[in-house]
């Protein structure tokens, strides 16, 4: 049977180390610094529209922007203190957005805004999952709002907890469920209820049997609760590639995975609106891994929203050694950044920092043809094809081999023999067939 | 700290450990039993052809490279790969001049003029076998007496002794063809050298069973086919060195699982179609040759279907 279905996609992915050094450190609070800056796109779709105004009092919970449109999400402040300003940030991504600059105080006052919301119903209860400001905490930082009011809900029926964390170093999600597994379920049974779902699947990769084995004891008796063990083989996470493994459905291609009956959230996103529908706390802390060879002290922290990459550094026992490279998110998919100062954001999960040594890249060379790449691709693309089809200039090949599937998830880059940045030309490609569409 | 100077990079920012230099020296290391067996089947001599067709390949990559002004490429073992499966496609009789002149043939010709590592259409080391058997159709089929052998397969390799009916009467001396004690090319002849070669290639993950395994299976099921002994087949020939060394060549083979196994197919067709029916004995190379000519259909042909990808739907003329 297995060898059937490599005949008709390998999708083998890759078998990337762990390197999982701070799965046994409980998360620690980082103080409260003396600024934050809270950007105000920290999801995908529209900005949030700034509320306040410079000299403003915030406390934490107060709205700094509503909204921006129906893909956004509302941003909150994370500290209470006053608004000095407001900045130009260069998001990772490429894109600039401005942020609210704050002084804190260091009382953390809270919000009188801050209140459990009363939900009754669907319709409620994805208004308070709007207002809460909650995003795709995985990285990908999509409206949880949004994806929980699904068009066609009457036809899904499954919510995928997300909890494979399948990029190397990251151990936050395994800390949320170590730490907050009762939340996990408690967020887990107020999706299935709102939602009218009869299924909940929490995918786990193998290598946390601690969480497997604690989130199987959690979910014993509860209807419809199952605990999926995934492969430990990057990217287990991948949203299509859960739901491939955890249902054996195929989310079909330029769909959503509502299509196949399926809401796909991260474990921590999940562990959060069991919290807000207690507390009312929107999103203004973060639980992050910092690792890498540069830090210190790596830990897990929780931080506010805003803080900087330098001030959770610092936290963290500060550089061991001369920098190199610092990542947001992980080694996998994580966005290098050009300095220590950008803000934590909703959708960041880690903070890796590596020393020159470890920043330095192998030089590429030649293509062998090993067709390692199409052997790794989850989706089940031929990269290399693509790459030569995209050297050729031919859009409507590299459309035929369908990049637009892609997810960026970088297996090629990783499995690639001759050290060739495969996935950032698949960015290429897809950039192409864009511009030639035009 | 706004004076850092951090390295900006597209994600993934880790590599896999294995690199186009380490895959060909596990190559390499994938033949070092075959070497060793030809240098004790067919004595020194078969070493020393060896190392001319491995420094003629290495020293001949490095002046194109240098005289085209292109990187240097020869860090990438490679062309030491190609030069260790020249000689072992050379009777241990060559003279040096003539591997020297297949080295030239596979380097330059095959490898370089068509873009080199990565772009050569067919695989080095066979079309140099090819041309070298069309140019010096007598040295290329010298086979030399192996220090210990049976007088009727001792100058000529078990297949075409087979061919010739020497094995009518009494059966083909089986365990003389898997050690390889019998004439033949350098590298063809040891079964047992060359299979713990492909089981190290196997463990190191460097190339998939499917190409050698459904390339000697095809072969064999069509000797029982057509009335012929498949032993003498897969053991008496230069099938398992086409089959582990040559015929799995990343750039001259399908990318896809099935893909590889349409490949295999088409080599143990095209083998036996030459070997049964041909007026050659041997049929290894020109159907490796041919095959490769191929790939690029097949890989077409045979592609994955992509996750959520809809089922090809014949279009409506």
């Amino acid at each position: 049977m297995a060898v059937f279905k490599k005949l008709v996609r390998s999708a083998c992915g890759a078998h990337v180390p762990h390197n999982k050094n701070t799965e046994n450190l409980e998360t620690v609070k980082m103080p409260v610094p003396a600024k934050v800056r809270i950007p105000m796109s920290m999801h995908i779709g529209a900005p949030a529209k700034m509320v306040v105004k410079k000299g403003d009092e915030v406390k934490v919970g107060t709205v700094l922007g509503e909204a921006g449109g129906f893909i956004s999400a509302p941003v909150h402040s994370s500290v209470s203190g006053k608004v000095v300003g407001t900045e130009e940030i260069l998001l990772p991504n490429g894109n600039k957005t401005q942020a609210v600059v704050i002084e804190t105080d260091g009382e953390q006052t809270v919000c009188e805004c801050v209140k459990a919301p009363e939900v009754t119903d669907h319709a409620s209860f994805v208004a308070a999952i709007k207002a809460s400001g909650l995003v795709g905490l995985g990285g990908a930082g999509f409206p949880s709002g949004v994806k929980l009011d699904p068009q066609n809900l009457s036809e899904v029926n499954t919510l995928c907890i997300n909890a494979a964390e399948c990029e190397p170093y990251i151990t936050a999600d395994y800390r949320e469920m170590m730490e907050c597994g009762e939340d996990v379920v408690e967020g887990a049974k107020l999706v299935k209820e709102y939602l009218e779902l009869s299924k909940v699947i929490i995918g786990i990769e193998k290598n946390k049997p601690a969480a497997i084995a604690k989130m199987k004891e959690l979910c014993k008796g509860l209807e419809g609760f199952t605990v999926c063990e995934l492969p430990s083989v990057y990217p287990q996470g991948a949203e299509k590639t859960l739901i491939e493994t955890a249902t054996g459905l195929e989310v079909p291609q330029g769909a959503l995975p509502s299509a196949v009956g399926c809401i796909v959230m991260n474990v921590a996103s999940v562990g959060f609106v069991a919290r807000y529908m207690k507390t009312g706390m929107p999103l203004v802390t973060k639980r992050l891994t910092v690792d890498g060879d540069a830090v210190a002290e790596p830990k897990n922290v929780e931080v506010v929203i805003g803080a900087s990459t330098a001030d959770v550094i610092e936290f963290c026992g500060g550089y061991k050694e001369e920098a190199g490279k610092i990542i947001s998110g992980g080694p996998m998919m994580g966005a290098a950044v050009m300095n220590d100062q950008l803000p934590v954001m909703k959708q960041n999960n880690a903070i890796l920092v590596f020393g020159k040594k470890a920043a330095k890249a192998a030089p590429a060379s030649a293509c062998i043809r090993c067709g390692r790449c199409v052997e790794a691709c989850p989706m089940g693309l031929s990269p290399v094809e693509i790459a030569l089809a995209l050297n050729a200039k031919d859009a409507e090949e590299i459309k035929a081999l369908s990049v637009d599937l892609c997810m960026a998830c970088g297996s090629c880059s990783f499995v690639c023999p001759a050290k060739r940045p495969v996935a950032q030309t698949m960015a290429e490609a897809k950039d192409f067939v864009r511009k030639a569409a035009n | 700290m706004n004076n850092m100077k951090l390295t900006v990079s597209a994600a993934p920012h880790i590599t896999g450990k294995d690199s186009s230099r380490s895959i060909m020296l596990d190559v390499i290391i994938a033949m070092i039993p075959a070497l060793i067996a030809a240098g004790v089947i067919f004595s020194y001599r078969a070493v020393i052809l060896t190392a001319v067709t491995v420094v003629s390949c290495v020293v001949f990559e490095y002046v194109w490279n240098k005289l085209m002004k292109k990187e240097q490429t020869v860090g990438d073992l490679s062309a030491v790969v190609t030069g260790m499966l020249l000689a072992f496609n050379m009777p241990s009789t060559l003279p040096y001049w003539m591997a020297v002149v297949g080295a030239a043939f596979a380097i330059l010709m095959v490898k370089q003029l068509f873009g080199g590592i990565g772009y050569n259409f067919a695989n080095p080391a066979i079309t140099a076998r090819i041309i070298l058997a069309t140019s010096f159709a007598g040295a290329m089929t010298n086979f030399t007496h192996p220090t210990q052998s049976i007088d009727a397969i001792a100058a000529a390799t078990p297949l075409a002794a087979n061919a010739a009916g020497a094995f009518a009467e009494g059966g083909a001396p089986y365990m003389t063809m898997f050690l390889g004690m019998h004439g033949g090319v350098l590298g063809e002849t040891s079964a047992l050298a060359l299979l713990i070669g492909f089981v190290y290639l196997l463990i190191k993950k460097v190339i998939s069973p499917a190409i050698p395994v459904t390339y000697v299976a095809t072969v064999a099921v069509l000797a029982v086919l057509f009335g012929q002994d498949p032993l003498v087949h897969v053991l008496g020939g230069g099938l398992l060195l086409g089959a582990i060394f040559m015929a799995t060549d990343y750039v001259t083979s399908p990318y896809t699982l099935k893909g590889k196994i349409v490949f295999g197919l088409g080599l143990g067709l095209i083998t036996m179609m030459i070997r049964v029916f041909g007026t050659m004995t041997e049929g290894v190379s020109y159907a490796i040759l041919l095959m490769n000519l191929f790939v690029p259909y097949i890989n077409q042909l045979t592609r994955q279907k992509p996750l959520g990808a809809p089922k090809k739907v014949k279009e409506a003329k």
